[in-house]
């Protein structure tokens, strides 16, 4: 245990010190990234220990609180979500290290620091405390550290208003989680974790409201799709090593929060299973249709970002059905398709995010439409943006399909012998995985083909560069890693099986029962042969080129006179195809001013993809409730003698009830 | 019953009421000043065990602070700011005395009720220390002064101060100490804070200093924000 402690010391030192030195950028910057990846790699250790078979770590130190207790354990779950947490932080902090540099002049690099050594310290705390006081407490410092890095740019008013909405809404759900816990300290009589483990059975009714409670406090972090609508608002906002903590590992706390969840309540019954499948299909497939819709980079990908929380919470939900209905191939499956999900996501949504920040941070703009042609000028942010984007569309041999092939082979094994009302589940989840890996193909085939392929479409692009070493090297490393995981796939499969055998409670063993190798094997035997397939076709085009001219021409000049890069496909007519089939969800609005007559001078074409959500169920409530609580202003009047009366009545009244 | 202590709490209360009634701020500096004093002297009679070295402190640090310094401060305040008396309080003077015998009425009625740790030397005392608190509220709610609320805060603070050492054990001394230490700061800052508004706006009516608040009458476009954040919004934006 000393290890991590001593990381989360490192971390919460070196974040007061770089607030503290927040005169000097470069103190600043060395203090408080240095702290952050020296914090993040020493706590690295222990969590890869426990991956790889070490023992569960505990400790237990009495606290005034109460109800709360400092007790913290690394089990092989919290070392699963640990070790993402750990890597991408301390990437993300050397990445941010050069991103924020040239924002020195303009404004102070001490608090960006304080607040994200201090968010990572808490997503740390927030997956090992096995106490519910410890657990909230970190859960919401997490929430307000990661506001205050939101907030950065706070003079533009979509970044305010961004985090107003991310602060609502994160507070509403830790309102749900209040009650939760609360709940389920009084039934079990204490706060500690493991007492609620040891309770047994709850009683249907009490189990199916905590399932609830849980599903929509860890939902909302989590970001499932009717209470995500923080997300593409909060994420295009933060900085985009803020973006990609958040995006890559925020919000799986809150997947974690509900697998600990699961591991409390006992075996779960059916319409548990059919909740997860229905969420993890309604965010995964409108995640991905919103995705494909939107013109900015970041927000694009902070969609994406729902689409796999949904690939996550599908695999959860065949996991519990495979719980539910005894079969143990379906639970490992389900299970260790999701878990390595979250995982994968980490890897491939921190090189995406990183990505776009080094096209924003060159060319200072994040709508797609304006971009374009940048892979002539940053070769590696390309490379590593397209291996991204190869590996989030679930595409062999990279590690995105490895999770999701784990997820579909659970569902078609569960399929074929389970009785027909058990399987319509599975099935629609074999479909809706297949739709978002269709769609995600497309949406980031869009995303990387505008910003990257053909012609510049802007000025932005004019002076585009490629970034400094700080912000080139962790996308390589997360980009070799995402090759590393899809290509040693049977072997990181087999490493989750301590974790599985905390969320399923009973022993996992390698084979036809449990971790299938066997198929694993065969995809990776199809990776190897694509990718001997790409080396093959690569040598023979350079054998048969060899000796013969090879000239370079403009992109879009077959047959045209003169090319030019308004002629391009724009982001809005590629997905057009697809976001009319969907029109139905996805609302498009187009603001067209179409050519007339026979000499047409002026046109114009645009599209904007609003949430709907947000527009159609959120903002309606909101402002219907602000009408009702409209009534209770005058209360608010500003007269100090008048709050201290307030205070004053109450207290007085409460001792007289009490009292009388 | 020991006599001297009796009389020292009716003495409290009577320099409540006189802070209750007195529209003159030079008076009612004094009788909180002489209420200082009189709770200075408290912990001496009250322990009938040792005069510990710590107690002594404590008595004497308080009476130098409540009696002297404070006092001194808010006089400068007063004189600095131009304000001799209390003109136009929320509530009348007449009817402040009426809430006062309300206050003793139903702090000697919760003193019957109030459960405590162990028993008080005097079954007056609880109830003095809760007049006396209530008292403190009143005038902090009913003025507008700020000099005059400041009074409060200090009428305040000796309430409870009476309230720990009734209970008098090592400890609330202890906290009291951090108490008095937190006033003294207070009252300096808001000395100081007094002075510099009074030269900046011409006054000190805490009901005129109604800008600050965090919400205004205006309304903002609909369609920018989710409403009801919006205004809070547009507030950080300033």
């Amino acid at each position: 245990m000393l290890p991590v402690l001593t990381s989360l010391a490192v971390l919460l030192v070196t974040g007061l010190a770089a607030l503290i030195a927040h005169r000097s950028p470069r103190a600043a910057t060395a203090l408080g990234a240095g702290g952050a990846a020296a914090g993040s790699l020493l706590g690295l250790v222990p969590a890869l220990g426990v991956l790889l078979g070490d023992p569960a770590i505990s400790l237990r130190v009495p606290w005034q609180v109460p109800g709360g207790a400092f007790s913290v354990e690394i089990d092989a779950l919290s070392a699963l979500f640990l070790f993402p947490i750990f890597l991408l932080s301390a990437l993300a902090a050397v990445y941010g290290a050069g991103y924020l540099w040239p924002s020195r002049t303009t404004r102070s690099l001490g608090p960006p620091w304080f607040f994200y050594n201090l968010l990572v310290a808490c997503m740390v705390l927030v997956v090992i405390a096995r106490n519910a006081v410890l657990f909230l407490m970190a859960w919401e410092v997490m929430a307000l550290a990661s506001f205050f890095l939101v907030i950065r740019e706070h003079e533009k008013e979509e970044v305010r208003e961004a985090g107003w909405t991310y602060l609502v809404a994160t507070r509403l759900g830790t309102a749900f989680l209040l009650a939760f816990f609360a709940w389920i300290g009084r039934e079990t009589g204490s706060m500690e974790f493991d007492r609620f483990s040891r309770h047994g059975v709850f009683s249907p009714a009490l189990a199916g409201s905590l399932f609830v409670l849980a599903v929509i406090g860890f939902g909302t972090k989590a970001g499932f799709m009717p209470l995500h609508v923080w997300l593409p608002e909060a994420h295009p906002a933060a900085p985009s090593h803020v973006s990609a903590l958040m995006s890559g590992v925020m919000i799986k706390t809150g997947i974690y929060g509900l697998v600990r969840t699961l591991t409390w309540l006992g075996p779960p019954p059916a319409w548990w299973a059919w909740t997860l499948i229905a969420i993890g299909l309604s965010s995964g497939i409108l995640g991905v249709l919103f995705a494909l819709a939107q013109n900015d980079l970041k927000r694009l990908l902070a969609y994406s970002s729902v689409e796999n929380i949904g690939i996550i919470t599908l695999g959860l939900g065949v996991g519990v059905l495979g719980i539910h209905t005894g079969s143990t191939t379906l639970a490992v499956l389900g299970f260790a398709g999701g878990l390595l999900h979250v995982v994968n996501h980490a890897l491939f949504k921190g090189l995406l995010f990183l990505g776009a920040g080094a096209v924003v941070h060159a060319t200072g703009t994040r709508e797609i439409d304006r971009l374009g042609g940048l892979l002539k000028r940053m070769p590696v942010t390309a490379a590593c943006f397209l291996t991204g984007a190869a590996a989030i569309s679930g595409l062999p041999p990279f590690n995105g399909f490895v999770g999701e092939f784990l997820i579909l082979l659970g569902s078609f094994r569960g399929a074929s012998v389970l009785p027909a009302e058990t399987a319509v589940p599975l099935l629609a989840a074999i479909a809706g995985l297949a739709l978002i890996g269709g769609l995600a193909a497309a949406c980031f085939s869009r995303a990387f083909g505008i910003v990257f392929l053909g012609e510049a479409r802007g000025e932005p692009v004019a002076h585009a560069h490629e970034p400094g070493p700080a912000l080139r090297a962790p996308m390589w490393i997360l980009a070799v890693a995402c090759v590393a995981v899809g290509l040693l796939g049977p072997w990181v499969v087999r490493a989750l099986a301590p974790a599985l055998e905390v969320v399923m409670g009973t022993p996992v063993a390698s084979g036809e029962e449990g971790i299938p190798t066997g198929p694993l094997l065969g995809v990776l035997l199809a990776s190897l042969l694509l990718l001997a397939t790409v080396a093959l076709s690569a040598a023979i085009r350079r054998f048969l080129l060899a000796g013969r001219p090879v000239t370079e021409s403009v992109t879009w000049d077959c047959g045209y006179a003169r090319p030019g890069a308004r002629m391009q496909y724009t982001a809005s007519s590629y997905a057009q195809p697809l976001t009319s089939l969907f029109s139905v969800f996805l609302r498009t609005r187009r603001v067209a001013a179409l050519p007339e007559g026979i000499f047409p001078s002026g046109a114009s074409f645009a599209t904007e993809t609003r949430d709907v959500c947000r527009e159609s169920g959120f903002r309606p409530a909101f402002e219907r409730l602000s009408r009702v609580l409209w009534a209770m202003r005058w209360l608010q009047h500003g007269r100090v003698h008048l709050y201290v009366l307030y205070i004053a009545l109450t207290l007085v009244v409460l001792l007289v009830w009490k009292l009388g | 019953m020991n006599l001297g202590l009796e009389t020292i709490l009716v003495f409290l209360v009577l320099a409540n009421i006189v802070v209750l009634a007195s529209s003159r701020l030079t008076a009612c500096i004094r009788a909180v000043a002489a209420q200082g004093i009189a709770l200075g002297i408290f912990p001496l009679l009250a322990h009938d065990a040792a005069l510990t070295a710590r107690v002594l402190l404590l008595a004497a640090g308080s009476m130098v602070l409540k009696g002297i310094v404070f006092p001194m401060l808010l006089s400068r305040a007063a004189r600095d700011a131009e304000v001799r008396r209390e003109m136009e309080p929320f509530v009348g003077y007449t009817l402040s005395i009426v809430f006062g015998a309300a206050a003793l009425a139903v702090a000697l009625w919760i003193g019957s009720r109030l459960p405590l740790p162990r028993a008080t030397w005097s079954p007056l005392v609880v109830p003095v220390a809760l007049f006396t608190l209530f008292v403190g509220l009143f005038i902090i709610v009913s003025r507008k002064k700020a000099l005059s609320q400041v009074l409060g805060y200090l009428v305040l603070e000796n309430g409870i101060y009476a309230f720990g050492v009734a209970l008098a054990l090592e400890e609330p001394l202890l906290v009291e100490l951090g108490v008095l230490l937190d006033v003294f700061v207070a009252v300096f800052v808001m000395g100081i804070a007094i002075f510099h508004i009074s030269r900046e706006f011409d006054h000190i009516d805490t009901d005129r200093m109604t800008t600050l608040r965090d919400w205004t009458r205006r309304r903002r476009a609909p369609g920018t924000a989710l409403s009801g954040k919006g205004e809070a919004a547009g507030e950080g934006g300033k």
